[in-house]
């Protein structure tokens, strides 16, 4: 596999045009605390050969259950300088519901490890939505998580995606989604206590200690270019979006063959102007009406004037010359405003 | 041909008696068509005729018969069987001399059966009973052929016993029109006195009419007029109907046939209108002519906005043969411009419908069907409301006046109490009862027509299982408490959705409406207030809760364009539906009045 993701980063050097500059790198999409040092070394090298590279952010995903003291010291020499801890809870029967390898002891640890090795940049994910009968597991979850404060947490709800067990379960009455109320009341809370914490809610899943948020994935929400190296890793050079095999053995065999094919999207302006005001729509900095007006030529708040006021007068977003915001009420329906808001042509 | 050797007789049955098969079975036992032309239902030649069971246009159709070794020529004459048509069954049978009542030797007579032979006996048609499907295992011809007797007055023996699946009984029927049914009188060298009973739209020929002779002849290429339209024409093309059009140069007295003579528009074309010669006209119109008035209305809007000029035309060329169909252009706050149409009844209604989807491939909204309603005002004249918009300010009227009919329907002896207490429900008032039979049982209500247009037959049919026929017919304006119900959704008026109901069921009608109207409102970002008003008192209130929360993924790299593809499509879903103030609003909830239980 690390032999093919430095396959593939040195065949990609060109593909970012418009910005190739990179400031960012985040190991993720899984397990990459599983790879070796050396392996991780070597990729860093790689990139640091064949990119001009000013780093400002380098985060590795991690799971608790492969995390040491060595290692963590080790992956910080590399430049590692950042950890996403993929916690999700810290109650026992929760994790082995998720099937997570970890125990709740071991996540508390991991943190404490990391912390200990000195990463000042920690970020941990917790799960909620889970169809409890009242609300007293999440709340101590995440008092838990604000007890050992990361500086980061990312947050989801859990959901139920097509062709997954869950969905199956779901299906057949095994298991029963929790009422939307209900979840609303966990989001409600999250959002309460990690304010109370001195956590900012910055986006609509990830709260951070002001100066700790994730640089990497904010850019996701500021429509700037990426570029992905693994399987089902996802790319976007500003005009067109491509992705590559989601299957290990399939990309190993495409990249030894010299193949390196991606699944090609051709992104129309609108589509790109969509995606940004969905994306930026879910930051606490919101989106951006100056960048809409010189990129696109499009005068946001003109062209939705109606549905603007609307939602001002619901107390939902926040309009100022420069950007447009969600308020605590529009977050929860960040989506439906974000489609309201859609342009349908350029 | 003579007169003498002229039958001109038509077909009373109910729907599903077996009329068609039976009519197939007489233009094959005279060769009028060969079996291998043969199609099932022959004479419901539109594919939405045959899906109903229903003929809902009538034609005719010549047939030669070699009786006792003479030819004789008999002209069967088909008729509609729905109410909604009542008017050209009576012009069809005043065309004919004679009629075969076809009854279900299953089922007995059915309401519908029994108004059009009392049509056919108040003309002096001889009427030849006929037991149909007495092949079937269910069939009871002993009990059915009492009732026919009771009925009409017959002897037992003058009852033809058929089959038109097995054939049974198809040369009795042909003997018995031709010895039963009187010639057709009239006098060959009189003036031309011809009544136009059936048009059929060609699109390259143009209106084709058909007429039959009662006095006098015509001849190809005579120039001749239409009584009450006035309008004159050439004779350009006439003839007889086979099973194709058969030309021929003249026609005379007692005869039925076809014209061409270039018309373009179904509308000039009245059923019941005489037909005569420019010179040497008849002295008198044939009685019985009456302009075709529609008894429902609904508003008809494109799904689509933009596909308003696209529904004028269809609508244009609909009437073209369908004259029966009025409209004019409306506007509606929320569905944006439509047509507010006429129909002869909801079947009518439901057929047009159908023709503009299938024919047009035009998708249509059809709001709350109404019937015409009047107001006395305060002046003294007469304000006709043909939509609730029509509806005048309650100060400047003395009251309003609703169409009522006499419904009869008949059941099984065993439904009375169901059927009578539905009747009451409709604001209906019980005007006699009578035991066909011990077992089946005519009632007869004076009933407002509004009550019956909407969903009472259906509701009728759900009571007796089944067994029960209704007809009814029009008995003049009564006075009645009606008022304007408006739907208001977060406080803007829905026009689409405002009704005019009788007062007493106004506080039903408006919870009922906000209950369906509940659930067809999807939840969106804000609540949603649906109120039923009359005038500016709020009679019943339902709330559509607002979203309170999206399923808020995370959204990073790999996210992003599956999540905008999402709400894309959720965002395409929502163009479908119609803007009301901030509420966005589905189609089918404009519909929703007509799904109320």
């Amino acid at each position: 596999m690390t032999e093919a993701l430095i396959a593939e980063i040195v065949h990609r050097k060109d593909a970012l045009q418009k910005d190739p500059l990179i400031r960012t790198i985040y190991f993720g999409g899984g397990t990459p605390s599983l790879l070796s040092t050396k392996a991780i070394e070597r990729i860093l090298n790689t990139i640091h050969q064949h990119y001009p590279v000013s780093l400002e952010e380098c985060t590795l995903e991690a799971n608790p259950d492969d995390i040491t003291l060595d290692k963590l010291q080790e992956f910080k020499s590399l430049g590692i300088d950042r950890l996403s801890i993929g916690i999700q809870s810290f109650q026992e029967h929760v994790l082995k519901f998720y099937n997570r390898a970890h125990s709740a002891q071991e996540s508390l640890l991991a943190v404490k490890k990391s912390q200990d090795a000195g990463f000042e940049k920690l970020s941990i994910d917790l799960m909620y939505g889970f169809p409890h009968s009242d609300h007293n597991i999440w709340h101590q979850d995440l008092a838990s998580a604000l007890e050992i404060n990361p500086g980061h947490i990312s947050s989801y709800c859990l959901t139920i995606e097509p062709k997954t067990a869950l969905a199956k379960w779901t299906q057949t009455g095994k298991f029963e989604e929790a009422e939307e109320g209900f979840v609303q009341e966990q989001m409600q809370h999250l959002i309460e206590a990690t304010e109370k914490a001195g956590y900012e809610q910055y986006e609509i899943s990830n709260f951070a200690i002001p100066g700790k948020e994730a640089i990497h994935n904010s850019n996701y929400w500021r429509g700037h270019s990426y570029l992905g190296i693994g399987p089902s890793a996802h790319s976007f050079d500003g005009n067109k979006r491509w992705s590559t095999v989601s299957n290990n053995n399939k990309y190993i065999r495409s990249i030894q063959a010299g193949d390196f094919s991606v699944q090609e999207e051709n992104l129309e302006p609108v589509d790109i102007l969509n995606e940004y005001v969905l994306t930026s729509l879910r930051t606490s900095w919101g989106t951006d009406l100056q960048k809409i007006q010189s990129e696109f030529g499009i005068h946001l708040v003109e062209e939705k004037k109606s549905l603007i006021a609307q939602l001002q007068g619901e107390g939902m977003i926040f309009v100022d010359s420069e950007h447009l915001r969600l308020s605590k009420k529009g977050k929860f329906l960040a989506d439906s405003i974000a489609s309201a808001l859609f342009i349908d042509y350029l | 041909m003579t007169m003498q050797k002229t039958r001109n007789f038509c077909i009373i049955a109910h729907i599903d008696h077996g009329k068609s098969t039976l009519a197939d079975r007489l233009l094959q036992f005279t060769n009028t068509v060969s079996d291998r032309e043969m199609q099932d239902q022959l004479l419901d030649n539109m594919d939405l005729e045959r899906e109903r069971g229903i003929t809902i246009k009538s034609h005719a159709i010549q047939m030669k018969y070699n009786y006792k070794g003479e030819e004789y020529t008999l002209n069967l004459i088909d008729t509609p069987g729905h109410v909604d048509f009542s008017y050209e069954v009576s012009r069809s049978i005043a065309a004919c001399e004679g009629a075969l009542l076809i009854v279900d030797a299953s089922q007995g007579i059915e309401a519908q059966t029994i108004s059009n032979l009392y049509l056919a006996i108040g003309q002096d048609l001889e009427i030849i009973p006929v037991l149909n499907k007495i092949d079937l295992p269910g069939a009871d011809p002993e009990v059915v052929a009492d009732e026919v007797i009771d009925l009409i007055g017959c002897d037992r023996e003058d009852i033809i016993l058929a089959s038109g699946k097995e054939g049974l009984g198809i040369e009795d029927i042909l003997n018995a029109v031709v010895e039963r049914i009187p010639a057709p009188k009239g006098e060959v060298d009189a003036p031309l006195q011809a009544m136009i009973f059936d048009s059929v739209y060609n699109p390259f020929r143009g209106v084709e009419v058909i007429f039959r002779i009662f006095n006098g002849t015509i001849n190809k290429g005579d120039k001749i007029k239409f009584v009450n339209t006035g309008k004159e024409y050439d004779a350009d093309e006439i003839g007889i109907l086979g099973i194709n059009q058969i030309p021929q140069q003249t026609l005379a007295a007692g005869n039925v046939g076809y014209l061409i003579s270039g018309i373009k528009v179904a509308k000039e074309v009245k059923v019941g209108d005489t037909i005569t010669h420019v010179k040497n006209p008849c002295q008198t119109a044939i009685k019985g002519f009456e302009n075709v008035k529609p008894m429902v209305f609904a508003g008809i809007y494109p799904v689509d906005t933009t596909e308003f000029e696209e529904l004028r035309a269809s609508m244009e060329k609909l009437q073209l043969n369908d004259a029966s169909l009025v409209w004019e252009p409306e506007t509606s706050a929320a569905l944006g411009f439509g047509f507010r149409c006429g129909f002869l009844g909801m079947l009518h209604m439901e057929i047009i419908q159908e023709r503009l989807e299938r024919e047009f491939d035009m998708t249509v909204i059809t709001t709350v069907p109404s019937v015409q309603f009047r107001a006395l005002m305060n002046n003294g004249e007469y304000k006709t409301i043909n939509a609730p918009s029509d509806m005048p300010d309650p100060n400047l009227f003395k009251h309003i006046e609703e169409p009522f009919v006499k419904a009869t329907i008949i059941t099984a002896a065993e439904y009375v109490g169901p059927v009578i207490q539905l009747c009451m429900e409709k604001r209906g008032q019980i005007k006699n009862q009578v035991y066909l039979t011990s077992e089946r049982v005519e009632l007869s209500f004076d009933m407002p027509l509004a009550e019956i247009v909407f969903d009472f037959f259906d509701k009728l049919k759900t009571i007796s299982r089944g067994y029960a026929s209704l007809d009814y017919e029009l008995i003049g304006a009564q006075a009645s408490h009606m008022v304007r119900l408006d739907v208001m959704l977060n406080g803007e008026v829905v026009d689409a959705l405002s009704a005019i109901v009788h007062r007493d069921k106004a506080y039903e009608w408006g919870k009922r409406l906000c209950e369906k109207l509940k659930e067809l409102v999807p939840r969106q970002m804000f609540e949603i207030a649906i109120q039923a008003a009359i005038g500016t008192k709020i009679i019943a209130r339902e709330t559509v809760k607002a979203l309170r929360k999206n399923v808020l993924a995370k959204c990073y790299g790999g996210d992003i364009s599956r999540k905008r593809k999402l709400l894309e499509k959720q965002k395409k879903g929502k163009k479908r539906m119609r803007q009301v103030g901030n509420v966005e609003v589905p189609q089918e909830a404009f519909m929703a009045v007509l799904k109320l239980d």
